[in-house]
């Protein structure tokens, strides 16, 4: 493990200034922005510049068998980056540098360290955007978001994280430096690495710089929003905007006790007495088919009763986006703790999940304001808790585990853009079963024989 | 009496509790943007003040004292904060518990890393806290600037840094007490702040001609103290409450009905730090009561009175700086660039990030330097990009700080206060006419 010796050889190759070992340093990398997970204080935080510090790095822990945690702003919602086993946390926002822009590719080469927002205000000048956008992109880092592959409130339309990675540089966990992709759209050489690394939570490789794919800017944008009396409504316009062949950018859903709690919050004029809302933005780049699919989803929308509002101006539009943007914030005041999970089910299974989450909070009695990326299927069932109140805590965890069961019976997933870390490792065989735990193991051995990346998370070293 | 978060950190745990961690101050906090460690932000000091109370770490840990004073106490944080958090009470109560440990001298040299030279040190605070008001009997005490006294004290007295003329007589030295005015809107308090009353008298000079022109009586008490703020920040609870008494009872033998600052820092101390201050005691009404009657100069004449527009012409390109604690804190940011840009002649541009932080927070650019630095520097090339001629603030603590900045950076804009610009235009009403 962590000895003097082992400091001092980090502080040679780290420098000085970029290692800490201060224990009310350490202290705070002891989390994540995961709620109701166990804390870890690491024994060492290092700071990279540069891939050949983080090979070194590896030798080093190898030989002393030190287990390595990548973490970048520390946003992740399953646990990713805690240290758990102690060790040594790699922090990577030193290393944030955005190496290339190369508009006539649509590629940017960046380090892992550089802020998603950060990114996109940087390819803004050429009319280009990076489409992955995850709630904390104004602080999460792409390494990060990568390593999660990181979902956000595009993805209907544009897809997630794994869908904009087309190489990257990893340095593997016994020590090799390893590049693969490019800026080619196609490119069948070898195994679909980028795939297998997106996604990884850190525990295959320590991803140094990442290609990223770009897309233009659209330039046309119509954003409109429904209330509906009955949830099976909203349900219903869900299905039949893709049903019309309409994509929107945007498609999300609120429900009752979110709308209600974001009204006495916010005071923005909604409507309390309704079932749900549905927040929709589509875009383009020509003006005629955006104003035909805002036509097209108003349409659906009155044939489902329910009571539409489309934006005329960029005031509206931002108006009508508040409702949304306030769900989370408003939600986290009502009581000490927030819990926000992201069961996702096929799209069509939406209002049986609704529904389904809703008893539950009934049968355990607890607060639960749901909303989320309806267009994917992704809820985030929002769970307010106090951890002082244990009995509250027990019907939370069972609440928990009801909801991924249902999420799996209905043909869903335990996690749509999370990932899995330690806060869903238990829940991950009844997903992906015997052969899937077999297989997810013995990647991560052929890998990491020395299990010493981000150990404990993602794989399940034992039943 | 209930207890507050100054009095028993115990009660800080409601606050903490609060944080889900999400990680949101990360995007708004200039040390963060700078130093880049999760201790620098509000979740990781946070996260120290839960390690405090579960006994992880001790409040007198010296890695975590400097931690703890390693915040500008901008608010940005608070303002991303989806949860609501109320940072503010819990960084001043966690140094509030420091200081009641330690005393101010061991913070102060904990923070200025000057323990080699004691003397020097405390020669130099004595110059400092006179400059600053931490002394409660400043009147009549002859002023001399710190220059000489300083070097040695910070990293920040370099060859470059530069201060106002500080050998001056101070302000309300020289002011009568009441200006009383004819046909008289309404009486308003001047409270003047350290900064006006020792650095920049020029612009107690301006407001008070501001207000002539708005027939407001003003009454600028001659007994008035510092805010408290300095004091506060530092963990001295007991000198700020003193302070903050002082000052009401001030306050209270006026019979003005309004308070009018030049300051963010003094404003948002009367507005919003007294009544959490003076929770559950006697002043706690008086407190809130004239909580609720003060106004930033450019809210007080656009909401308080019957405005008379300046109409003389300011033929400059100006660019405006937000005063944390007078946007943050005091919510004041649309009223300044709404008497700026009426003002005729002028040329308004806003600058990249005009309520980013300038680097100041008090005596933070001393004890933080590098830090401290790397913001301001930041700020003056979201300035020079403007190629304003002037940059507006309405905070003395920014004017000194962009000032100094401007200077270490090459940047050749002036500093200006709001009101100094208003009185500018309104005497040039006067020589207009008598062309």
């Amino acid at each position: 493990m962590i000895n003097q010796n082992f400091i001092s050889q980090c502080k040679i190759i780290f420098g000085h200034e970029n290692v800490l070992t201060d224990k009310a340093e350490l202290l705070t990398y002891s989390y994540d922005a995961t709620a109701g997970i166990p804390r870890e204080i690491p024994s060492l935080v290092v700071f990279p510049q540069n891939t050949k510090q983080i090979q070194e790095l590896i030798f080093l822990a190898r030989q002393t068998k030190t287990p390595i945690y990548p973490r970048g702003a520390g946003t992740c919602l399953s646990g990713g980056p805690v240290p758990l086993s102690k060790g040594v946390v790699v922090s990577f926002q030193k290393m944030n540098k955005i190496v290339e822009i190369d508009a006539d590719n649509l590629t940017a080469t960046v380090q892992p360290g550089v802020i998603i927002a950060d990114l996109n205000t940087a390819v803004a000048k050429y009319g280009l955007i990076y489409p992955p956008d995850p709630g904390s992109m104004a602080t999460a880092t792409i390494g990060g978001s990568v390593a999660e592959n990181s979902g956000g409130l595009r993805g209907l339309k544009y897809g997630v994280t794994k869908h904009y990675i087309m190489g990257m540089e990893v340095v593997m966990p016994t020590g090799e430096i390893f590049r693969f992709g490019g800026k080619t759209v196609k490119n069948v050489t070898a195994y679909d690495f980028t795939h297998l690394f997106v996604g990884s939570e850190g525990t295959l490789g320590i991803i140094t710089e990442i290609i990223c794919k770009l897309i233009p800017s659209p330039k046309y944008h119509r954003v409109l929003i429904a209330f509906f009396d009955k949830l099976e409504n909203a349900g219903k316009t869900v299905t039949d905007i893709i049903r019309n062949h309409v994509i929107p950018a945007t498609l999300e859903i609120m429900d009752k006790v979110t709308i209600q709690t974001v009204e006495n919050y916010a005071k923005i004029g909604l409507p309390t007495d309704v079932e749900a809302l549905l927040l929709i933005e589509v875009d383009g780049m020509g003006k005629d088919s955006v104003e035909w699919e805002a036509k097209t989803c108003l349409k659906i929308i009155q044939q489902n009763n329910g009571k539409p509002k489309i934006a005329e101006t960029d005031a509206e539009k931002d108006s009508l986006w508040t409702a949304r943007r306030a769900a989370l914030p408003a939600l986290a005041q009502v009581k000490p703790a927030t819990i926000l999970e992201d069961a996702t089910v096929p799209r069509t299974f939406l209002v049986d999940m609704l529904i389904a989450i809703q008893n539950i909070a009934k049968k355990y009695n607890l607060m639960i304001g749901t909303f989320g990326h309806a267009g994917d299927g992704n809820l985030h069932p929002t769970i307010l808790v106090d951890p002082t109140d244990k009995d509250e805590m027990d019907r939370l965890h069972k609440a928990v585990d009801e909801i991924f069961e249902k999420a799996l019976s209905l043909g869903g997933t335990l996690s749509g853009e999370h990932g899995i870390g330690v806060a869903k490792l238990k829940y991950l065989r009844s997903e992906i079963g015997r052969s899937g735990i077999d297989t997810i193991r013995r990647i991560k051995q052929a890998l990491d024989p020395d299990n010493i990346l981000n150990p404990g998370k993602l794989v399940p070293m034992e039943d | 009496m209930t207890k507050t978060v100054f009095d028993d950190i115990e009660t800080l745990k409601k606050e903490l509790i609060r944080c889900m961690k999400c990680g949101n101050c990360m995007a708004v906090c200039p040390v963060y943007n700078v130093e880049k460690k999760e201790s620098s932000v509000a979740r990781g000091k946070i996260a120290l003040g839960e390690a405090v109370l579960s006994n992880a770490i001790n409040i007198d840990d010296e890695t975590l004292i400097k931690l703890i004073f390693n915040c500008l106490l901008c608010k940005s944080c608070m303002m991303a904060c989806p949860s609501g958090v109320r940072f503010d009470r819990i960084i001043l109560g966690l140094r509030a518990a420091i200081f009641k440990k330690k005393g101010l001298p061991f913070i102060k040299k904990a923070l200025f890393g000057l323990l080699k030279n004691p003397e020097m040190f405390d020669k130099g605070m004595k110059a400092f806290a006179a400059l600053q008001g931490l002394f409660l009997k400043s009147e009549g005490e002859k002023k001399r600037t710190p220059k000489g006294f300083l070097k040695g004290i910070s990293q920040r007295f370099d060859a470059q840094f530069i201060l106002p003329e500080l050998s001056r007589e101070s302000f309300r030295d020289r002011i009568s007490e009441i200006i009383q005015v004819e046909k008289s809107q309404t009486i308003a308090i001047f409270f003047t702040g350290c900064s006006v009353n020792y650095l920049y008298p020029e612009v107690g000079d301006d407001l008070i001609y501001v207000l002539k022109k708005n027939n407001v009586t003003v009454i600028t008490p001659k007994n008035q103290n510092c805010c408290g703020m300095p004091v506060l920040v530092h963990g001295d609870i007991e000198t700020a409450r003193e302070l903050a008494r002082k000052n009401i009872d001030a306050f209270e033998n006026t019979k003005a009905q309004q308070i009018v600052t030049v300051c963010g820092s003094c404003g948002s101390a009367l507005k919003n730090e007294y009544p959490i201050l003076l929770e559950r005691t006697f002043y706690e009404e008086k407190a809130k009561k004239w909580a609720n009657r003060v106004y930033d100069i450019s809210t007080f004449l656009l909401k308080a009175i019957q405005l008379k527009p300046p109409k003389g012409r300011v033929e400059l390109k100006i660019t405006y700086h937000d005063s944390c604690h007078l946007r943050k804190s005091m919510k004041v940011f649309n009223e300044p660039r709404q008497l700026l840009k009426s003002l005729p002649g002028i040329t308004f541009v806003e600058m990249k990030k005009p309520d980013a932080c300038c680097g100041s927070g008090g005596s933070y650019h001393l004890t933080n330097v590098d830090t401290s630095l790397k913001i301001a520097k930041t700020k003056t090339e979201d300035i020079k990009t403007t190629e304003a001629d002037v940059v507006c603030t309405g905070c003395p603590a920014c004017m000194m700080e962009i000032f100094e900045s401007l200077h270490r950076f090459k940047g050749i804009s002036n500093v200006i206060h709001t009101v100094s610009l208003l009185a500018q235009s309104y005497k040039s009403e006067k020589d207009e006419k008598k062309n």
